[in-house]
């Protein structure tokens, strides 16, 4: 592929993910009016309101206004990140999600990398023992960490080691990087247990396969050394089925996360969005409903442009839909 | 969409090469317990899950309550017993509504291809790039708190895998002869498709039953222990290790044993489905 496939392919994707947003955004400011009752009780929710109240209400979030012109309004204020103020706090959701959001930035950031190292780690290291003793453990872990639900891992995490030894702390945030991030140590490993059994499955069967093939046994034969053999060769083609799997381990991340945070009573935007559920904080539930579709739909976007630099074949062939 | 040929397992799920006899049986055995727990639970638990006995408190592990007790005197063995029945019950309601919509959609969409085709799948992608959980959190959120939403939502979101597979199945099947010749002697399409075709790729239908069992379970527990499933003081495990979360210094059973009953349960079922899938995949495809 030359140049000036390579920009188009990314300018048909780029539009690509601006429609699948367009079409997200109708679904989440639908979600004012899926809720029963009318959107003026909704944004009351049950607070007993004299005239002038619902006019204002009804005058900030233009509900006089007919339905479409409703919907532009709102995609106007949502692109300057503007999503109303909350329901249960009268907070611009702004505002707390950007409270709200440094913590689980940290989670995610912290979480990825142990499961990034362990997960790669570990599955070249059962492809390479593969039958092995070592090979079974790790596969038999990653079996358990696929099944095992983030907030089950997170309380026996707890158990084990705030409880039983005492090394970690059990709750509470800390002070101070080195202490913020002993805090989310055992957060971070919850998460990175789900996680990195996914990599360690893509990564192993990818790497026995590359292990495989005739180019390795050549390599190996011309005396190259067996790290660059591993890292160079194999681990750069094992790799492709990662990338493609990544879309399903973000949804794993963004959903553990959530799980993770309430587990150990982190206030972060998961926790944020599960009590704004339960409290039918609808504006609150929208802005990080749009949050979580806009980085989703950015990781896929980032996922199909780093799929041509990881695998140059695709590049030779058409693309063309 | 980038024409790459993706290795098996690499889209939704991957599933694993290695796996001994003896932990597949060890799973077939606890499913076995499970059902019969399901069955006849009360004649083995001890107490009520209900029955609260304030006098008695909080208690550890003890001769009278295997378990001990929760805060408020509720015996954790009994409880962990009787949370057998939610843990099977919305799950299987979920993979049987999940079966038939992912059996008809991915029948229709292997044989017929063309644009039904391209819409089962265009719909398949979308779905597996969603967090899932989070979708529903948020649909049961604003459409208000109920068991019966939370199932429907759920089959919804698991029917994706259902289709993929079946999809694959039949397109391997659709090419061979004997469909040739139900076509050529002008069988209905809805014939060849639910009497030929539907009973050879049943054996992986059912394997992938197993699969979505776990996911479903998992999912299940996870509302309720977020407080959007089953309503408090049910003996649901998920409900169970939300409530006694904060017992872990005082009675630490009371949240492990419900969080150990969902691990168990979950990898059993994904061992059985995957060793059936490898087992009955290949049979299918001789015929």
């Amino acid at each position: 592929m030359n140049r000036r496939n390579l920009v188009a392919f990314i300018a048909r994707r780029l539009l690509a993910a601006v429609v699948m947003l367009m079409i997200v955004s109708v679904a989440i400011f639908g979600l004012l009016y899926a809720s029963p009752g009318s959107a003026e009780q909704v944004l009351l929710a049950g607070r007993v309101a004299n005239e002038e109240t619902r006019e204002n209400i009804r005058e900030r979030y233009n509900l006089d206004e007919p339905l479409p012109t409703q919907y532009s309004l709102w995609v106007k204020d949502a692109v300057r990140m503007d999503f109303g103020e909350s329901i249960r706090t009268g907070e611009p959701v702004t505002t707390a999600i950007k409270e709200r959001g440094r913590l689980s930035l940290r989670l995610g950031a912290y979480g990825f990398v142990v499961a990034f190292v362990t997960g790669i780690g570990l599955g070249i290291l059962s492809a390479v023992k593969n039958r092995s003793g070592i090979d079974r453990a790790v596969v038999s872990t990653s079996v358990v960490g696929a099944s095992a639900p983030p907030f089950v891992t997170g309380v026996f995490l707890l158990y084990v080691f705030a409880v039983l030894l005492g090394w970690f702390p059990a709750f509470g945030q800390g002070e101070g990087l080195v202490d913020e991030l002993w805090h989310l140590t055992l957060p971070a490993l919850t998460l990175a247990f789900g996680a990195s059994a996914l990599l360690i499955r893509f990564t192993r069967v990818g790497m026995i396969a590359a292990l495989d093939q005739d180019y390795v046994t050549f390599a190996r034969a011309r005396g190259v050394p067996e790290r660059r053999v591993l890292l160079g060769y194999a681990l750069r083609n094992a790799m492709i089925p990662v990338v493609t799997a990544s879309t399903v381990l973000l949804a794993a991340m963004l959903t553990g996360a959530v799980l993770i945070e309430v587990t150990f009573a982190l206030p972060g935007l998961g926790a944020l969005l599960v009590d704004s559920v339960a409290y039918k904080d609808v504006l609150m539930v929208q802005g990080l409903t749009m949050l979580l579709a806009a980085v989703a739909i950015l990781t896929n976007l980032l996922t199909d442009i780093l799929y041509l630099f990881a695998d140059p074949r695709i590049r030779y062939t058409r693309v063309t839909p | 969409m980038t024409t790459v040929a993706v290795p098996p397992g690499v889209r939704g799920r991957a599933r694993l090469l290695a796996r001994s006899p003896v932990t597949v049986s060890l799973s077939f055995a606890f499913l076995g317990i499970l059902v019969f727990l399901a069955l006849f639970g009360p004649l083995v638990a001890p107490n009520g899950p209900r029955s609260m006995d304030l006098s008695t408190g909080l208690t550890t592990p003890n001769s009278e309550f295997w378990f001990g007790t929760d805060d408020v005197g509720r015996d954790v063995f009994s409880r962990t017993i009787y949370g057998v029945r939610y843990a099977l019950f919305g799950p299987v309601l979920i993979v049987v509504g999940a079966f038939v919509i992912g059996n008809v959609l991915g029948l229709a969409a292997g044989y017929l291809g063309g644009l039904v085709d391209t819409s089962v799948m265009r719909w398949v992608d979308l779905m597996f790039a969603l967090p899932g959980l989070l979708v529903t959190i948020v649909l049961i959120g604003v459409l208000g708190a109920s068991y019966l939403l939370a199932v429907v939502v759920l089959i919804v979101l698991t029917s994706p895998f259902d289709a993929r597979i079946i999809r694959g199945a039949t397109l391997e099947q659709r090419s061979l002869p004997y469909v040739e010749a139900a076509r050529t002697i002008g069988l209905p399409v809805r014939a060849i498709l639910f009497r030929h075709i539907f009973p050879n790729v049943l054996p992986i239908a059912f394997a992938n039953a197993f699969l979505n069992f776990a996911f479903s379970l998992v999912a299940l527990s996870a509302l309720s222990f977020l407080g959007l499933g089953i309503g408090p003081g049910s003996a649901d495990w998920g409900r169970m290790l939300a409530e006694s979360r904060l017992l872990l210094f005082e009675n630490p059973v009371a949240a492990l044993a419900p969080g150990g009953m969902i691990v168990l349960t979950a990898t059993s079922m994904n061992l059985i489905g995957d060793w059936l899938y490898d087992r009955l995949a290949d049979r299918g495809r001789a015929r």
